[in-house]
């Protein structure tokens, strides 16, 4: 593991193992310098973990290795684990690891007591030559059985112990617990070997309604603290992998303040901008609410944006969803030819939900994929998975939000069951940073397609319910209308939206005669007080003339009277004197 | 096979361990009792020479090898089971 600073100092006490969920557990690997109990049931695992382990430490801790074979031949062993790419023979040749065959021939003739004296003897001389600080003893139960008494069982593995513990050499030691037993190692002895290592871890193989289910679990560990619970595991193409569910300490992510479109504008303008980039979308509906959609649009604008994707589709194969999205104007064809988008159909992947997200992250690491889309997620609660399904489901979004991966998973809800927004099968919806709910309406002999945001973490979102539409050239949301405390959607809602609009009309019509109308008045008003200013004028003009006139006359008729007083020589008099 | 075969015998042991001291002994009666005059044993202390030890791939101690008359045959243990060792050498006629 590469260790944060709190575990460095452990670390130095500890091997890793080159198992990232097992360091996770242990804390840092198995205890340095001591013995680990490997136990398990035929076909759990064994080998391989402890292969695993010294091929890890001599490939990048210089820790060289040996192999002490008990059961399989090393040659077998190392045909078996080719397929992992651990380059074992390379590290052979190196003399990095060195695999010594202890089987006990099959027609071995056994008198009287014997130790491993001489295995121990030959040991040292090889880890001398090599300077190995790990060993691994696979399947010490076979050599046990030989021996004639419990003492003598006890008195060698007392040996072994010892010889370990004395050149502080990191050891696994393998026992096989009996066929299905898988929570117990037998009595005797193995309890023994229990009580005197450091560390015993258990490996688990079951079959849960025809699904197999592999789990470990660290029985003890002297020293520090781990992981207690059952870890599920799967032994995938690069050897082992432990899933955690990160219980103990919530990974810290980095948060992102970046939006991703959701592919559908009025979307994103609902979502205040999209999604955020490295958030966990849940789209939730009943079969055929357009969920594939939905997810195909996000898939569709995270190419173009030039962004590796990865589709994975549990219901349909690949192809088909090719050819229905386009059929909404979603084109994911080209994508897939310049090699931006991957597609999966899942149904090729068969057995346990942890199969599916270990293949999953396999698949999206190799992909080095951005956005990821799983359709649906609901897909993994199927056939014996509902217990583990959950903390899978969880794994998936610590695992994407780890990754700064933008995940889009949809759920699909069973119509039968009445669950409508209580929470979809899987509790993942609490997980969710979005969660999109997709809904049905029954109306007027009508099934409309509903959307709404359920929450959206960190983004003010809208609230209204709105009609998703799809058309063949694309995927849009329309505003529906609440009449009656009913949403309508559909043809009511384009009745409604048709009588808005002829009653627009009328009304502008109207307004504009309205307008028409004044206008017409106030242009009469205008003329009329034209003409009443010219005849006002006139009027001034004429009462001007009539005041002049008047006075003319008055100066006239003074003047008239003065000349005849003097024509007839009358008196002086004043004119006002009469 | 006859009664003048010569037998030939390499044992493995492991130092002065209580176990390899008890193989050394009871091989010894065993062939002074059975095989007078005609053995030959070979005695190899694997912590002396461990590299021997892992190249003939003998990994419990103490192991008698019969080299002579083949076939070769391993016996792992102390030998303190006389009958089976016997009978593994092909001398189960000599007790008769």
């Amino acid at each position: 593991m590469k260790s944060s600073s709190p575990l460095r100092t452990k670390a130095a006490r500890k091997a890793s193992t080159g198992i990232a969920g097992l360091d996770e557990i242990t804390g840092g690997g198995l205890p340095r310098g001591r013995t680990t109990l490997l136990v398990g049931g035929p076909g759990s695992g064994k080998t391989i973990l402890a292969l695993q382990f010294l091929a890890h430490g001599a490939r990048t801790r210089k820790e060289s290795a040996i192999f002490v074979a008990f059961e399989e031949t090393s040659k077998r062993i190392l045909a078996n684990a080719a397929s992992f790419g651990w380059n074992l023979t390379d590290l052979q040749r190196k003399k990095k690891l060195y695999f010594m065959d202890a089987q006990p021939l099959p027609d071995l003739v056994r008198s009287g007591d014997f130790d491993l004296g001489g295995m121990l003897a030959a040991l040292d001389a090889q880890i001398k030559s090599m300077g190995a600080r790990r060993i691994v003893f696979d399947a010490l139960d076979v050599v046990l059985a030989l021996l004639p008494d419990a003492l003598a069982k006890q008195r060698e593995m007392y040996r072994l112990h010892e010889w370990l513990l004395k050149r502080e050499l990191t050891g696994i030691i393998t026992l096989k617990s009996g066929g299905d037993e898988t929570h117990s190692v037998n009595p005797q002895p193995f309890g023994f070997m229990q009580f005197m290592v450091d560390c015993a871890v258990i490996l688990n193989h079951s079959v849960a309604l025809g699904v197999s289910q592999r789990s470990m679990r660290v029985q003890k560990y002297r020293g520090t603290s781990f992981d207690e619970n059952e870890s599920p595991f799967l032994i995938g193409n690069r050897g082992f992998e432990v899933a955690i569910a990160h219980t103990l300490s919530r990974v810290e992510f980095k948060v992102n303040d970046e939006r991703v479109s959701s592919g559908v504008a009025r979307l994103d303008t609902m979502l205040g901008g999209g999604y955020y980039r490295g958030a966990s979308v849940l789209i939730t509906g009943f079969s055929g609410t357009a969920k594939t959609t939905l997810s195909g649009a996000f898939a569709e604008a995270a190419c173009r944006r030039g962004e590796r994707t990865l589709f994975v589709c549990f219901d349909s194969n690949s192809t088909e969803v090719i050819r229905n999205l386009a059929s909404v104007g979603i084109r994911l064809d080209r994508h897939l030819k310049n090699g931006r988008l991957r597609m999966i159909s899942a149904r090729v992947i068969t057995g346990s939900a942890e199969t599916y997200l270990v293949r999953i992250k396999a698949l999206a690491e190799e992909h080095r994929a951005r956005c990821v889309v799983i359709d649906p997620v609901s897909a993994w609660s199927k056939s014996g998975n509902d217990l583990t399904a959950q903390s899978v489901a969880d794994r998936l979004i610590d695992w994407s939000k780890g990754d700064g991966t933008t995940l889009v998973c949809t759920s699909l809800l069973d119509e039968m069951s009445g669950q409508v927004e209580n929470g979809s099968p899987l509790q993942i919806s609490s997980l969710a940073d979005t969660w999109i709910h997709l809904n049905y309406l029954m109306q007027a002999g009508e099934r409309n397609r509903g959307l709404s945001i359920v929450k959206s973490r960190g983004t003010a979102h809208s609230n209204q319910v709105r009609e998703l539409i799809l058309s063949d050239t694309g995927v849009t949301l329309a505003d529906t209308y609440t009449a009656g405390g009913e949403v309508l959607m559909g043809t009511l809602r384009w009745e409604k939206e048709r009588a808005e609009r002829v009653a627009h009309e009328t009304a502008e019509t109207v307004a504009t005669l309205n307008r028409v109308r004044l206008d017409a008045e106030e242009a009469e008003l205008e003329v009329r007080l034209k003409s009443l200013q010219v005849e006002l004028v006139a009027k001034q003009v004429e009462k001007a003339l009539l005041v002049r006139t008047t006075q003319s006359d008055k100066g006239e008729l003074s003047r008239g009277h003065t000349r005849i007083g003097e024509l007839r020589g009358a008196d002086t008099v004043k004119p006002g004197r009469k | 096979m006859t009664r003048n075969t010569s037998f030939s015998f390499r044992l493995y042991v492991a130092g002065n361990t209580h176990n390899s001291a008890q193989a050394i002994a009871n091989l010894a009666a065993l062939c002074r009792t059975h095989l007078p005059g005609r053995h030959k044993i070979d005695v190899i202390d694997v912590f002396r020479n461990p590299k021997r030890a892992l190249a003939d791939g003998v990994f419990m101690t103490p192991t008698l090898v019969k080299l002579a008359p083949l076939p070769v045959q391993k016996i792992v243990g102390t030998l303190s089971q006389t009958e089976t060792v016997l009978q593994v050498l092909g001398l189960e006629a000599a007790i008769a």
